[in-house]
């Protein structure tokens, strides 16, 4: 289990690294485009602090964007309950728990780090569930807790956020910007901009997919290993998977938090839905959670 | 040329020795922090024992066995060592059980299960037995990367003899005593 908190960490520190690169690449392109070495200083700074901000109050933008609301353990004992003493199991201090008023069942975690970790649950999930399958639901979020998944995924997020920006920026700027700045010396550069402006999102949201699709096996599994149930799982993840419809506050800017993607939009099949989805399929995840308990 | 060969090997292990050892230290001082984690909700549920028994008194004075046996498992279990594992284990076996039959007892006194205060504590021990399930699987994961990481090839060459031990796993010691129903004597 530690190990994969280390890999985490340090697909973290790579994954900014990576990013800073990229951003300051991306700027260099843009100021020999628009022909201002300013912009490339500009840009570097601006990405970094908007970073850092989006990194610290991206957990609360996540929680209002999905209407949670924080509960007090009278409010919920059972579901408290359960929390607490997964949290014990897994070693870690318990993180505040929210309720989403929603009838679709679903459930995400986020943070920075354990110590300011939040949970959050739908009532639906709360009304569908038995203890069981409640307790796997928790231990799925719990081990995004434990994992660093949640720090990782901040960090992505934040990321995706400002590449998307910059190149938002840069299409207005090449579109309805001054015309004496560029000059027709920059054509092609500007081509290269133009095309690196449309590509550089697309990526960074391909990433973000990737990394995420990956979490959620990872953390079906030491969930599995922390309820030692992977039925309980699986037969949540069965219930979640009946219900079709999307949540009222789905957005695609959290839908990589939830434990299954609250867009509700199973409709769409082959490779391409798979490429653009937040989350692997549910059969998968059951099929594995199945394989799981027979090696338990 | 070959004494610089001999040299960078013997940093590079004395390197991965130092490494190894802060790591095994690291997961020693996890499982003993794992243990005091058990400690502190059984303390808890020590605690709590007293509230119950008293309000239990209140309505079922007459079962008086089933209420010393429960006190005299909380005083056995509170005079264990905390570095006893084996008696930890068979002591908190014997309060549970003990447990279960007052709660079996409070059945019979429809007024008992209807007292607020009672049930509330009823609530809470399980709750507290709860936890030290949670906390002692915690510590029982613990110990499994604490031996694995001793036992793995190369550290099990030196483990021993840095001072590293296997640690043993806080078991229920005898499962067919826990799947049995509690007998209620009246």
């Amino acid at each position: 289990m530690y190990t994969a908190i280390t890999q985490n960490k340090v697909k973290t520190v790579v994954l900014m690294i990576g990013f800073v690169v990229f951003i300051v690449a991306f700027g260099w392109i843009l100021s020999l485009a628009f022909n201002r070495p300013g912009l490339l200083v500009f840009l570097s700074v601006f990405a970094i602090v908007y970073a850092i901000f989006s990194y610290y109050s991206g957990a609360r933008m996540a929680l209002a964007l999905s209407g949670a609301q924080p509960i007090v353990k009278a409010d919920a004992p059972e579901l408290y309950r359960v929390v607490e003493n997964l949290s014990i199991t897994a070693g870690l201090p318990t993180p505040d728990i929210y309720i989403i008023d929603d009838p679709a069942p679903n459930a995400f975690a986020t943070g920075r780090d354990p110590n300011h970790a939040h949970v959050a649950v739908t009532r639906g999930l709360l009304a569908m569930m038995n203890e069981t399958e409640l307790e796997g639901v928790i231990a799925h979020e719990m081990s995004h807790v434990g994992n660093y998944d949640i720090r990782l995924m901040a960090v992505v997020l934040a990321l995706v956020t400002v590449v998307s920006l910059i190149s938002h920026w840069f299409l207005r700027m090449s579109f309805f910007g001054d015309s004496d700045s560029g000059g027709d010396n920059n054509g092609a550069l500007m081509i290269v901009g133009l095309i690196a402006a449309v590509v550089a999102p697309l990526v960074a949201m391909m990433l973000q997919l990737a990394v995420s699709r990956k979490r959620e096996f990872l953390a079906d599994a030491t969930g599995a290993l922390l309820t030692r149930y992977p039925e309980g799982l699986a037969s949540a993840l069965e219930k979640i998977a009946t219900y079709t419809k999307p949540m009222e506050h789905a957005s695609t800017a959290t839908a990589h938090l939830f434990i299954s993607s609250p867009l509700g939009n199973r409709g769409i099949g082959g490779a391409i839905a798979s490429l653009f989805s937040t989350h692997p399929p549910i059969d998968e995840r059951v099929a594995r959670l199945h394989k799981m308990e027979q090696a338990v | 040329m070959l004494l610089w060969i001999v040299v960078i090997i013997v940093i590079l292990v004395l390197g991965w020795l130092w490494m190894a050892y802060n790591g095994l230290i690291k997961s020693r001082n996890r499982t003993d922090e794992a243990l005091s984690d058990i400690n502190v909700q059984m303390k808890r549920r020590f605690d709590l024992i007293p509230n119950i028994v008293e309000a239990v008194k209140g309505y079922a004075a007459h079962e008086k066995t089933v209420l010393e046996d429960v006190t005299k498992a909380r005083t056995a279990a509170m005079g264990v060592s905390q570095n006893d594992l084996n008696g930890l284990a068979k002591a908190d076996n014997q309060l549970s059980a003990t447990l279960k039959s007052l709660f079996a007892v409070a059945e019979n006194y429809p007024d008992l299960k209807a007292n607020q205060n009672f049930l509330q504590l009823q609530q809470e021990l399980v709750d507290t037995e709860d936890k030290i399930q949670a906390s002692r699987r915690f510590y029982n994961a613990n110990v499994r990367d604490f031996n694995t990481e001793q036992q793995v090839f190369p550290t099990n060459l030196f483990a021993k003899a840095l001072g590293f031990s296997a640690k043993t796993f806080f078991e229920v010691d005898n499962e067919a005593a826990i799947a049995e129903p509690v007998a209620v004597k009246f």
